[in-house]
């Protein structure tokens, strides 16, 4: 009787406890988002909303302080479009050659040097970018200094290389082998078969790894702030420039007042962005997923 | 599974007790990149007392933050305070640091003049060869806003919000290796952190050392600071370290850093 | 004719960007490995990867951040591991409300994706200055813990979700109530997958730079575990940038980018190698 009653306790702990964790995660992401958004949303009232996200000049410091982070959004903006410019074509077409062209072998060893490159921290990244891009940026282009938005493309798009490069295998090789013997059947031969009719096919699951890849690209802070110069200009392929991650990250330490609650506005905005994409991709998977 | 909780909240318990605890025996200093290797060399020969002092360089307007916040027992700020951060703080000089400027080894400069660093900061004079340089572009490389040494810069030269950086660093470290590293750069940087990737010019004919900047005859100078809460009593390992810093002892430690001591 | 020869070429170029795809990326990986290992082997010494800096003796070891590597993801994987795998469990085996699991799940989604800077920010202040933790590896390590949660309850509510349910029924049949069952014949079996997923988060957290810097500081201190925790120090991806870019010390910064990589090595082939395992136990 007493082991009975000391398990039904037990149990009933348990069951507490279990919930309790369970439900900790919504706590974590609620206070995350409460805390950004309280402290993010006076200064935007202070600077008004207009001149905070559209206003072109960021001096923080400045006597007359100005606070527009148009330079930090388009930044941020063109280094993912840049970033997935260069890595979707490159990640796309390797994963079509790892899914369908690939002997056994060989696709092994691809797929686990790509899971090396995903495991790589982003600091060596940075690192490396800032020995290797920027100074051969500065003598192939002949610009006086290298450390620019072209370097930070050109590191984000190996960053993002292997999600794009997973997700894509995944997909590809979810498409029914019906849909391939069904062309090759009809005479296409392999290639055609897999860009035109399999690729397509598998077009969501891409979609999906592109998204993942731009939240990788927003979100990178590291990496970014040791090769682009991180000055507050607008963007241009050579300029030195600062994004939105980079701004949070260089003034967080020492700042106060209003400028204090700017940044905090700035990781805001920062994190709509990701809210936006991640709702996005949850929305491009619930379509896959009707379909099926 | 339930063993594994309690022991989380065990450890847990432990880690939040011992911290609190230690930090009785612990001084947390915050602030000034260029304060590192005075501040390297300090905590070093301090230990063996049993009081444990560590170091973040964060900047110096982080580290007048983080005293203020709460999250450091010490800041360290290489610039004087200002009015309005006097007012809850207090400063204590521990050094004069010279702050000079450095071209990469390839520059045939020597000397430059305020008038020069002036147009040249401010985007006045934008080719290296109107200064006596080669036909290149001048690259700009200064500290990000809440640095010490640029606020000291930016006061004596004159320059203050005017300056047109190419690249805004967060380490005075990271000015020389930038430096080192572009044959067209220009930085302002601690005379304590200077190494041989870079040269060193003059400033107005007169050569940064621990003579020049102690006689005041280098004009770019600023010190380094304690920066303390005014209202809160320090902790007693705290005020121990800064009497530490201040005693005779250290004098020639403070110098083997490249930085003048304050204490007389 | 002239369709045949249009064939021809297609079929040609677009085998060719796949071959040259897949080349031009090993090629960037054997290109980074090479080029850290190549610069970082000259630096190679005991002296420096078992001291610690020294201003005195102008000498740098890596000791103490390799010490507070090893303790944050020690520190953080007793946090995350209760919290995780208990919130698999609540997911897999008692959420009865579906609305309330896509919630969840939702929820856990969302921790994953938000950048890690925005998590040393949040970090900084709430664990940094309103628990009081200041800068130091304890608030390093509960930051860690938020970030590595959804990569725990994914792999282990994977590998619960895999137990067939005739385990839990025959437990059931045999008079064992909801968590003596979870714990005596469910958890044992999935101990392979909870490995697994601590490894990944291992070798996230490894990788972890930007929301260590606000919440667990730069010293370079040797300590003790539980010294180590409630004062600051660096990791060694921390310690990466600040030898690379603030002090220029690029054999240093080499050297840890090899430890570096050699650990994401070692890290990729024990998770490869454990869920190999676990694909031949399932029947």
């Amino acid at each position: 009787m007493k082991l009975k009653k000391h398990q039904e306790c037990t149990d009933k702990i348990a069951t507490v406890v279990f919930t309790s964790l369970g439900y900790l995660n919504i706590v974590f992401v609620a206070v995350i988002c409460l805390y950004l958004v309280v402290s993010g949303i006076p200064a935007i009232g202070k600077i008004g909303f207009v001149d905070f996200i559209f206003g072109t000049k960021w001096a923080s410091t400045s006597t007359v302080p100005s606070f527009g982070i148009l330079p930090f959004i388009l930044t941020s903006i063109y280094g993912t479009l840049g970033a997935i410019l260069i890595g979707l074509p490159l990640g796309f077409f390797c994963s079509v050659y790892l899914a369908k062209f690939a002997p056994l072998k060989i696709k092994q060893f691809v797929e686990s040097t790509v899971d090396l490159l995903a495991g790589i921290p982003s600091v060596v990244f940075g690192f490396i970018g800032m020995l290797v891009l920027v100074p051969g940026i500065q003598s192939i282009f002949d610009v006086p200094d290298g450390s620019s938005l072209l370097a930070a493309i050109l590191v984000l798009s190996i960053m993002i290389l292997p999600s794009i490069i997973k997700v894509s295998i995944g997909s590809i090789e979810a498409v029914p082998n019906e849909y391939e013997l069904g062309s090759l059947a009809l005479g296409a031969n392999k290639v055609e078969t897999v860009y035109k009719v399999v690729v397509p096919a598998a077009r969501r699951g891409i979609g999906v790894a592109v998204v993942l890849g731009v939240g990788r690209a927003i979100g990178e802070a590291m990496a970014v702030m040791m090769v682009a110069g991180n000055v507050a200009n607008m963007p241009g392929l050579f300029e030195s420039v600062r994004f939105l991650t980079t701004a949070v990250a260089s003034e967080m330490s020492y700042s106060a007042g209003l400028q204090r609650q700017a940044l905090f506005s700035i990781a805001l905005v920062l994190f709509v962005f990701i809210m936006v994409i991640n709702a996005l991709l949850n929305l491009v998977l619930k379509e896959r997923g009707k379909k099926k | 599974m339930k063993f594994n909780k309690s022991l989380m909240s065990v450890i847990c318990g432990c880690a939040i007790g011992l911290s609190s605890a230690a930090n009785a025996g612990s001084v947390i200093t915050d602030g000034s990149t260029s304060m590192e290797k005075v501040m390297g060399i300090l905590i070093e020969s301090f230990e063996g007392n049993g009081i444990d002092v560590t170091y973040n360089p964060t900047g110096s307007g982080s580290g007048i933050s983080a005293v203020q916040a709460g999250r450091a027992d010490i800041g360290l700020s290489s610039r004087a305070l200002k009015d309005q951060e006097k007012q809850t703080l207090v400063g204590t000089d521990i050094a004069y640091d010279g702050i000079v400027l450095v071209v990469n080894k390839a520059n045939p400069l020597s000397d430059i003049t305020s008038e020069q660093v002036k147009d040249l900061y401010t985007g006045k004079i934008q080719n290296w060869k109107e200064v006596g340089g080669a036909d290149a572009p001048v690259v700009l490389i200064g500290r990000e806003a809440g640095s010490g040494t640029r606020d000291g810069f930016e006061s004596v030269t004159g320059t203050k919000d005017a300056c047109k950086y190419r690249q805004e660093l967060t380490s005075t470290g990271d000015v020389i290796t930038t430096v080192s590293q572009n044959a067209n750069a220009l930085g302002y940087a601690s005379l304590s952190a200077v190494n041989d990737s870079i040269k060193v010019l003059s400033f107005n004919g007169v050569v940064a050392s621990e003579e020049s900047v102690l006689d005041k005859s280098y004009k770019l100078q600023r010190p380094f600071v304690f920066v303390t809460p005014k209202d809160k009593a320090l902790s007693q390992d705290a005020q121990t370290f800064v009497d530490y810093a201040l005693s005779a002892e250290a004098k020639p430690l403070i110098v083997k850093a490249g930085v003048v001591p304050a204490a007389k | 004719m002239n369709n045949e020869l249009k064939r021809t070429i297609y079929k040609n170029v677009m085998l060719f960007f796949a071959y040259a795809a897949t080349l031009a990326t090993v090629l960037v990986v054997g290109f980074i490995i090479a080029y850290v290992f190549i610069r970082a082997i000259p630096h190679f010494s005991w002296q420096l990867l078992s001291t610690k800096p020294s201003y005195i003796n102008e000498t740098i070891g890596v000791l103490p951040d390799i010490l507070n590597t090893i303790y944050i993801v020690i520190a953080t994987l007793v946090f995350v591991l209760p919290l995780g795998v208990g919130a698999a469990v609540y997911l897999s085996e008692y959420a009865k409300n579906i609305k309330i699991k896509k919630v969840i799940e939702y929820a856990i989604e969302s921790l994953a994706g938000i950048p890690s800077i925005i998590y040393g920010l949040v970090g900084m202040l709430v664990f940094c200055q309103y628990f009081g933790l200041k800068t130091s590896l304890l608030a390093g390590a509960l930051t860690l813990t938020i970030m590595n949660l959804p990569t725990i309850i994914r792999t282990t509510q994977e590998s619960l979700d895999s137990v067939p349910a005739s385990y839990r029924e025959g437990s059931f049949g045999l008079g064992a109530n909801k968590w003596y069952a979870i714990r005596t014949v469910v958890l044992p079996c999935c101990i392979d997958g909870i490995v697994t997923g601590c490894i990944l988060a291992v070798g996230r957290m490894l990788g972890e730079s930007a929301a260590l810097l606000f919440t667990a500081g730069f010293a370079h201190k040797v300590n003790g575990f539980i010294d180590a925790l409630s004062s600051s120090g660096s990791t060694l991806t921390v310690a990466l940038y600040v030898y690379a870019k603030e002090q220029g010390r690029f054999d240093v910064a080499f050297v840890i980018a090899a430890i570096m990589l050699f650990m994401s090595l070692l890290i990729n082939f024990t998770a490869s190698k454990l869920s190999k395992k676990i694909q031949n136990k399932r029947y």
